[in-house]
């Protein structure tokens, strides 16, 4: 019993990592930059879920979450049109520096604003925890809504993506930025939209994080983060099912590492995880092979 | 077309000032420490200036030379802190010198870096740029989680290895705790002194310019600048990334022998994400491929807000996010490009004009 | 015994056959022309044969010396260099060092010599510069010996690939529209150029070119590809009077 509660809770964790992989994979697989940064939206996320629902306006959990993804979306798209847009056709090596200068500020304007003291974060769940074989196993209500949440949001990125015009732009921007172009897609409308759709579930991510794991600070995001995009590329990267596969596997390895072998070591598992993936199968489970042009 | 980062390149000319510039400084200070002109706080700042310059100049080789991004500097540093620490603790006795057996221990420590290096540069080192910094970074986490959760004791029965707790040891009661867990390092000899840290890193920069400016060097370099070109001349691409990422490793190994050295006690903690991105900082702000902006980065971005500790202290890290961020888009923008392009040719034709009409 | 040898050779990308079919034998010393109309496999060849991309089917051989399936370092060391269309040089070393990456592999001393700056450092280093030196100087470029290569003009960054590639001292040159964005002077200073490398470095020759003044110039034998399979193959001017040809190149 102790072995499926476990299991439960990995893919609840899982679940969440999907919904941040989402971004990453979207942003890679669209303006083919990894997006150092989205880990720390996360948190910022979580702090507006914070401010809004107990810190200062004591609104109903929906609403706060919905607002803390009016913030974060403006927040991506502010990003990505300061920073990253002037870097179109700069190298991946200026991309990624400056992409590690968002998350590093970001993590630093949040020190400054909050403080380094972590907040208790009151969660934005109130579903009752659902009780199992004679109350053996308790799924909390964090972690059926969190998996709730995520199938939905794969279903829905998924339709969005195949039904709309901006979803069939986005897959043409992603497979060639200079062809869609000139079929007169605006690419840089489609990369904006991406960062805005990535930025916008990173509070919902953070929202729903925060809720099981209720300690919020400067660095929340940051391990999170790095794990979510292992989840992408275990999944393959630029994949949306991908992203939900890879997220889940790499929730459940994490909660399994910690329970049987070290909770010191569940973070190293997860990250030698990565090293194993990259070293046997870089495109990770459903990734694309991609041929370089010369 | 993609617009190249520009990097400076260092030549042999260019060698020699960095040279200099580093003996007249270590003079000064020398002069100023002998004459009791340093406060406390300034005596404690030279052994870890000068571990941050060597690891900028170490990790500039990798960003700045080969053109990819590690985020592992901590880690290969922590492998060494921890290596050349144990080092010394068990060959105190045996290896009295402090001048023959803190270089061993620095040695010591780099090769174990280096090794750490190439067992992680192998699978990742042909995977794109990104994943090698996500890679390195996962690293560093790793390494860092595994010492800080580590328990070696030695007693009369020999070692003692746990993973889990100091009393999972066994060991005789007057048995010597050398790694306790997440509190980490015991017992290692202040060998350090700011004299052995200076050598270090004037050897460091010796050895970074020389390398550059060899063979090696601009095999590595043609790789940065043009991967596929560089294939079809017969340059084995993975060798040549291997060396650079084995040659930084070792140098963050030396600089964490030097570093653990300066105290009887340090925690795995230490060696975190955070001190990889600031030496990133340090590379990046000195000049991306110049090794002496990385010295000098690393000594004014250290020192400055120690100096001016309380009013900007709070704010030092999102200043340094802030320059870090406009500086990148300044130097490989497009539209800074073009508008340095537009300055530099109205300028240079000025610049003719009134020449010609000195003339 | 020819010193190039291609069977059959093909790729495929993703149910589009690029090439399909091609064979090739160069006698050592000759100067081949490869024409075709834009996307017809030129560049795909050449991409085959310097192992950029492994091939599907067929093999190739350079004396006698089965290369399919090696890495594009190795194809360099076994004796084929290139150029590309695309200028590729190292933008941020000068010219100078381009050439001195070339000569990597024909004059060594190890990473430890240069680091302790050993003996053989300066012996070899010294070897190089002279080397480099009488390259460049073929294609009178050793003024701008120490320009950035990146700010060279276009027609001398051409140039520079190509005494990069000789520098790797190879039995076989491919050049990859060599003439591209040059005047017909320039075009005409080039030929004689390309002749005079390969008398003077026992090069055999294999070019991709538009310009047809150029492949008829220089060129003694000619293959057209069209849509990745071979249309014609023989003696330039006969090969150029083809109606199948004339028909590709003006599209009816």
């Amino acid at each position: 019993m102790g072995f499926l509660s476990n299991l439960i809770n990995g893919i609840s964790l899982g679940s969440i990592y999907a919904v941040i992989a989402l971004g990453y994979t979207m942003v890679y697989g669209i303006a083919k930059m990894l997006n150092f940064a989205h880990g720390d939206v996360i948190m910022i996320g979580g702090y507006f879920v914070y401010l809004s629902s107990s810190k200062l306006l004591h609104l109903p959990p929906v609403l706060s979450v919905l607002i803390a993804m009016v913030a974060c979306t403006i927040l991506g798209i502010t990003i990505e049109k300061i920073a990253y847009k002037p870097l179109r056709k700069a190298t991946s090596l200026a991309v990624l520096i400056t992409a590690i200068g968002v998350s590093y500020f970001l993590q630093n304007i949040a020190l400054v604003i909050f403080g380094a003291n972590p907040v208790t974060f009151t969660s934005v769940v109130s579903i009752p925890a659902i009780k199992l074989f004679d109350g053996q196993i308790v799924i909390s209500g964090e972690t059926s809504v969190a998996i709730v949440v995520s199938i939905l949001v794969v279903i829905g990125l998924s339709l969005f993506i195949k039904k709309t015009k901006t979803g069939k732009a986005m897959l043409a921007v992603s497979e060639d930025k200079g062809a869609a172009q000139l079929m007169g897609i605006n690419v840089n409308k489609t990369i904006s939209i991406t960062f805005a759709i990535g930025s916008a579930l990173a509070a919902i991510a953070g929202a729903l994080y925060c809720s099981a794991y209720p300690i919020l600070q400067n660095t929340t995001g940051a391990m999170p983060g790095i794990k979510a995009f292992t989840a992408a590329v275990f999944g393959g990267i630029g994949s949306i099912p991908g992203a939900m596969i890879g997220g889940i596997l790499i929730g459940v390895i994490e909660i399994l590492g910690r329970a049987y072998i070290s909770t010191q070591l569940a973070d190293a598992i997860v990250f030698a995880v990565l090293i194993l993936i990259l070293m046997f199968k870089p495109t990770g489970i459903l990734g694309k092979k991609m041929v370089e042009k010369v | 077309m993609l617009k190249k980062l520009k990097f400076k390149k260092p030549d042999t000319k260019n060698s020699f000032v960095t040279y200099g510039l580093l003996l007249v400084t270590f003079a000064i200070v020398k002069i100023l420490f002998e004459a009791g002109k340093l406060s406390y706080m300034i005596k404690d700042l030279l052994v870890p200036l000068c571990v941050y310059a060597i690891l900028a100049v170490s990790l500039n080789l990798t960003v700045g030379i080969l053109g990819e991004l590690s985020l592992g500097q901590a880690g290969f540093m922590c492998v060494g802190a921890y290596s050349g620490a144990l080092f010394s603790n068990l060959l105190e006795e045996a290896i009295p010198q402090v001048l023959i057996r803190f270089p061993l221990a620095m040695i010591v420590g780099g090769i174990c870096a280096a090794i750490f290096g190439i067992l992680i540069g192998i699978p990742v080192l042909r995977l794109r740029g990104d994943y090698l910094a996500i890679v390195t970074l996962a690293f560093g986490e790793i390494i860092k989680n595994i010492f800080a959760s580590v328990y070696l004791g030695l007693d009369a029965n020999g070692f003692h290895v746990s993973m889990k707790t100091a009393s999972d040891l066994n060991m005789d009661l007057d048995g010597e705790m050398l790694i306790n867990g997440a509190l980490g390092l015991n017992g290692t000899p202040r060998d350090s002194n700011f004299t052995i840290a200076f050598i270090v890193l004037f050897i460091t920069t010796i050895v970074a310019y020389n390398f550059v400016n060899s063979r090696t060097g601009r095999a590595v370099m043609s790789i940065r600048d043009n991967r596929i070109a560089s294939e079809s001349v017969g340059i084995n691409v993975t060798k040549y990334k291997l060396i650079t990422f084995a040659l930084t490793a070792f140098f963050a190994g030396v600089a964490g022998s030097l570093y653990s050295h300066n105290f009887s006690t340090l925690q795995a903690s230490k060696f975190d994400y955070n001190l990889s991105i600031l030496v990133l900082v340090f590379v990046v702000l000195g000049g991306i491929g110049s090794i002496r902006g990385s010295i000098v980065a690393s000594i004014l971005l250290t020192l400055i807000p120690e100096l001016l500790r309380g009013s900007i202290g709070k704010y030092r890290m999102l200043i340094y996010a802030v320059i870090l961020i406009v500086m990148m888009i300044v130097n490989n923008g497009d539209y800074f490009i073009n508008l340095k392009e537009k300055i530099s040719v109205k300028f240079s034709s000025k610049f003719k004009k009134t020449k010609k009409e000195v003339v | 015994m020819a010193l190039l040898e291609v069977k059959n050779l093909g790729i495929t990308f993703g149910g589009l056959k690029a090439v399909d079919n091609f064979n090739l034998t160069l006698e050592k010393g000759a100067l081949y022309g490869l024409i075709g109309p834009n996307g017809a496999g030129k560049t795909t060849v050449f991409n085959l044969l310097t192992g950029v991309y492994k091939p599907t089917t067929g093999t190739f051989l350079l004396d006698g010396k089965e290369l399919k399936g090696k890495k594009p370092a190795d194809i360099n060391k076994a004796g084929i260099a290139r150029t590309f269309q695309n200028i590729r040089l190292f933008k941020n070393l000068s010219v100078l060092e381009n050439v001195k990456v070339g000569l990597h592999n024909g004059m060594k001393y190890s990473t430890v010599a240069g680091i302790f700056r050993l003996p053989s450092f300066f012996k070899t280093e010294k070897k190089m510069d002279e080397k480099a030196l009488e390259l460049l100087k073929v294609f009178e470029l050793d003024e701008s010996a120490d320009t950035l290569a990146s700010n060279l003009p276009y027609g001398k960054q051409r140039k520079l690939e190509i005494a990069r590639a000789i520098a790797t001292n190879p039995k076989l040159l491919l050049l990859d529209e060599p003439a591209a964005g040059m005047n017909p002077n320039e075009t005409n200073e080039l030929m004689e150029t390309i002749r005079f490398v390969r008398d003077h470095f026992d090069l055999t020759v294999l070019v991709i070119e538009h310009d047809m003044s150029l492949v008829s110039g220089i060129c003694e034998e000619i293959t057209v590809l069209n849509f990745g399979t071979e249309l014609a193959k023989g003696k330039t001017d006969e090969v150029l009077k083809n109606p199948e040809v004339v028909k590709a190149y003006l599209g009816q």
